[in-house]
């Protein structure tokens, strides 16, 4: 393990050569520090401002919503958020278009460019699809879950959770490299599918959380650690009691390809139930989970309803904070 | 005109164990003569090329490419690739099967070596080892060797059953010739993208791992160690193509050491690059077996310095740029690789591992001559075929994939700095190549 944690420092993320549409946000990788506050503070002006007056923001603007995967969430609180906005914005699924007839990605793109679209929010099966999608139509693209690889929002919208949940700090606390010195943050599950376990893990630590990741090696692979500065522990126990926050992850039963995994096994090693953090997890420890949940497998319902955890209060901060990425990816000064 | 002279050059050839300041004279497409400088100075009937500073080399060989032709024009013709090849120095190219139709057939191959291709060089070919290159139904092994065959492959695909991958070892050695095997077993690279490790998993695709490669290596020696101690008369020749990791390369090692006839390529690629060029998913860094890790690299370049490794191969495999540009797991494996191939073995191999020019040109041209039966090229003794490379090895200059002669420019080194430049190439005594700047 300490040769593939070498491995993993040597392996620091290639920087990208290629200009990317200011705005866009196709990676956590790509933020700075300064650029998470700014968003993270035009979330905080955008909640306060007038109805009126937010409506007016992206007035005559469009926004068009790319969606090659099923989604609840993450479709429904961008289109919110771009409405809100005062934003015209146009959804085009695959199950719905000329994707089905075989239109390429770069084609699909270049189309939604000349109805006028000045952004695109993007999910897609394949990893690494916005960057071709930001590369090919130059328009600002925010990604919204590349297959196993990022979903930056959502961990901009677990950061804002943390800040209003965890003692000491707030929504509005300033964020910079020692900003969340002293918290340990455990995530739990499906690590090897999860780009939003991908996503945490390599935001988090730069604002100077301790990152767990904790999962049986078919989930969580020793390669998990070119992911950058993490810890992998397999006893969530062990793992669990030195946690502020405990990150709950599906298991992706759809992208689960050649693995076996016991699922009766896995829910007597690692669900999160109520009676385990009781026994196991300091007092205050936050739950969250960025959904969908399965109850009764990774989480019990009992847990998942319960005031420590976080669950509907993400979904509201994903509102919050996509308003802001949107308005960033616009370039409208808040 | 009846002949050329190349005149003041530094003569490199590993054959005849030659590294002086030689003229070279070429007649009726032969190797005529090759004396101290100035020796050829009375004649006056041939045409003049001046080598001062340069090499003068057999000309390169490479016994895996991918011409496309017949049936996938659009990503290369056997014209394009093998002016292509002309500009990178190789005078002899091995033409994969893998065409549609797939050449398993005497008319395939025919047709693929008919002059009516205008191939700017000598185009060879490896036709498929089983019908389809479908794995199950050995092709005419006997009456594709009459046509000219140099080998057999089902390239793109492993012969994965082991009792037809026997059989086609077994055949071949018979005709005296290598079943060139794509060493990839897919039931651990399903669904690979990528090669298995940490940039795998942080980019979120799927990772193929080294076993893949190394277990059908092994398994594949296995088969050439039964046949050569059951049939003591042969000498069953397994050629593994594009070795791209550690374990692999140490079964190769081991195989060497106990006088089985296994030989193996290293591509350009493999001993530059690591699975860190995949960058921002550049599906010009996606190529099967895919970059590798940096252990794997070094390993590489490791066996090419002992001499595991016996010849340097392009695996040169142009795709359309509508082709590639696409979601990583969609595009098509293969970058090009022929205009890079010198420029980067000397800038890697020789300027920073120290292998002398001599044995780049001996992995590049002598070696990969006699893989493939070869007596007459790869070699400057006279009489032999006049196919000749002058490259200047001191050259320092930055790979245009724009400036390309192949119909694709789907290459991760453009841009790249390259050292050491072809400034002719000559092939059957005519100058298939000639840089501007080479004056005459």
């Amino acid at each position: 393990m300490a040769e593939l944690a070498k491995r993993a420092a040597a392996t620091e993320s290639a920087p990208s050569h290629f200009p990317y549409a200011a705005g866009g946000l196709l990676t956590v990788e790509h933020l700075s520090l300064e650029d998470v506050g700014g968003i993270l503070r035009d979330t905080s002006k955008l909640e306060q401002m007038k109805i009126a007056e937010r409506v007016a923001l992206l007035a005559s603007r469009t926004i068009a919503l790319l969606f090659y995967e099923s989604s609840t969430r993450t479709r429904t609180s961008f289109e919110l958020a771009a409405k809100s906005l005062g934003a015209t914005t146009t959804l085009v699924s695959d199950k719905s278009s000329s994707i089905e007839k075989g239109e390429s990605l770069k084609d699909t793109g270049l189309t939604l460019r000349a109805l006028g679209a000045e952004a695109i929010v993007l999910r897609h099966p394949s990893s690494g699809a916005p960057f071709l999608l930001a590369r090919t139509t130059g328009l600002p693209v925010l990604n919204a879950g590349d297959g196993m690889h990022q979903h930056p929002t959502q961990a901009l919208l677990d950061l804002r959770t943390m800040l209003a949940r965890l003692p000491g700090l707030s929504v509005d606390s300033a964020i910079h490299a020692k900003t969340l010195t002293g918290i340990t943050v455990v995530i739990t599950g499906d690590i090897r599918h999860s780009r939003v376990a991908r996503s945490n893990a390599m935001l988090l630590p730069r604002l100077g959380a301790r990152v767990i990741l904790c999962g049986p090696p078919e989930l969580l692979p020793e390669e998990a650690l070119g992911i950058g500065d993490v810890e992998i522990e397999r006893d969530f126990d062990r793992a669990l009691r030195q946690a502020n926050v405990a990150m709950m992850l599906r298991i992706q039963k759809e992208r689960l390809a050649g693995t076996t995994l016991d699922l009766g096994q896995y829910i007597a090693r690692y669900q999160l139930s109520s009676e385990r953090y009781g026994q196991v997890a300091q007092p205050g420890t936050v739950v969250m989970h960025p959904g969908p949940i399965i109850r009764g497998l990774e989480i019990t319902g009992e847990m998942a309803d319960a005031s420590h955890s976080t669950i509907e209060e993400q979904v509201a901060q994903g509102l919050a904070v996509r308003r802001a990425v949107l308005v960033r990816a616009l370039g409208v000064q808040v | 005109m009846s002949g050329l002279l190349i005149r003041n050059g530094r003569v490199v050839d590993p054959a005849n164990g030659v590294d002086e300041l030689r003229d070279v004279l070429l007649r009726e497409a032969r190797v005529a003569g090759i004396e101290k400088p100035g020796s050829f100075a009375e004649l006056r009937d041939v045409e003049v090329v001046d080598a001062k500073g340069c090499i003068v080399a057999p000309g390169f060989i490479d016994v895996h490419v991918h011409l496309r032709e017949p049936g996938q024009g659009h990503k290369e013709t056997i014209a394009s690739g093998t002016a292509a090849a002309a500009a990178g120095g190789f005078t002899t190219v091995v033409a994969m099967p893998n065409t549609t139709p797939v050449n398993d057939s005497v008319e395939v191959l025919q047709w693929m070596l008919s002059p009516d291709r205008n191939a700017a060089i000598r185009v060879l070919a490896m036709p498929a080892a089983t019908i389809g290159s479908a794995g199950e139904v050995q092709t005419d092994f006997a009456a594709l060797a009459t046509e000219g065959a140099v080998g057999f492959t089902d390239d793109g695909k492993p012969i994965l059953d082991p009792s037809i991958m026997r059989a086609a070892l077994l055949k071949a050695a018979k005709l005296g010739l290598p079943i060139s095997q794509h060493a990839e077993d897919p039931r651990f690279s399903h669904g690979a993208i990528m090669n298995h490790g940490t940039v795998a998993f942080r980019l979120g695709l799927r990772g193929y791992p080294a076993v893949a490669e190394s277990s059908i290596v092994e398994r594949d020696i296995a088969l050439v160690r039964e046949i050569a101690a059951s049939h003591p008369d042969l000498k069953p020749h397994l050629h593994v193509q594009h070795v791209s990791t550690g374990a692999a390369l140490q079964a190769i090692r081991r195989a060497k050491a106990d006088g089985l006839r296994v030989t193996c390529e290293a591509a350009p690629h493999h001993f530059t690059l690591t699975d860190e060029a995949v960058g921002d998913y550049n599906t010009n860094a996606k190529m099967n077996p895919p970059l590798r890790a940096e252990e794997d690299r070094r390993a590489l370049i490791e066996a090419i310095l002992d001499g595991t490794v016996d010849c340097i191969a392009t695996d040169h495999a142009p795709h359309a740029s509508w082709e590639k540009e696409v979601e990583f797991d969609r595009a098509p494996n293969g970058i090009t690789g022929l205009e890079t191939a010198l420029g980067l073995a000397l800038r890697v191999l020789h300027r920073q591992h120290g292998l002398t020019v001599q044995r780049v040109v001996a992995l590049m041209s002598t070696q990969p001559a006699q893989l493939i039966g070869l007596s007459d090229r790869g070699t400057l003794r006279v009489g032999a075929e006049a196919d000749i490379v002058v490259f200047d090895p001191t050259a320092e200059w930055n790979f245009e994939a724009s400036h390309s002669r192949s119909k694709s420019k789907n290459t991760p080194f453009d841009g790249a700095e390259m050292l050491g430049r072809v400034r002719a190439t000559i092939c059957s005594g005519r100058i298939v190549y000639r840089a501007r700047s080479v004056a005459s």
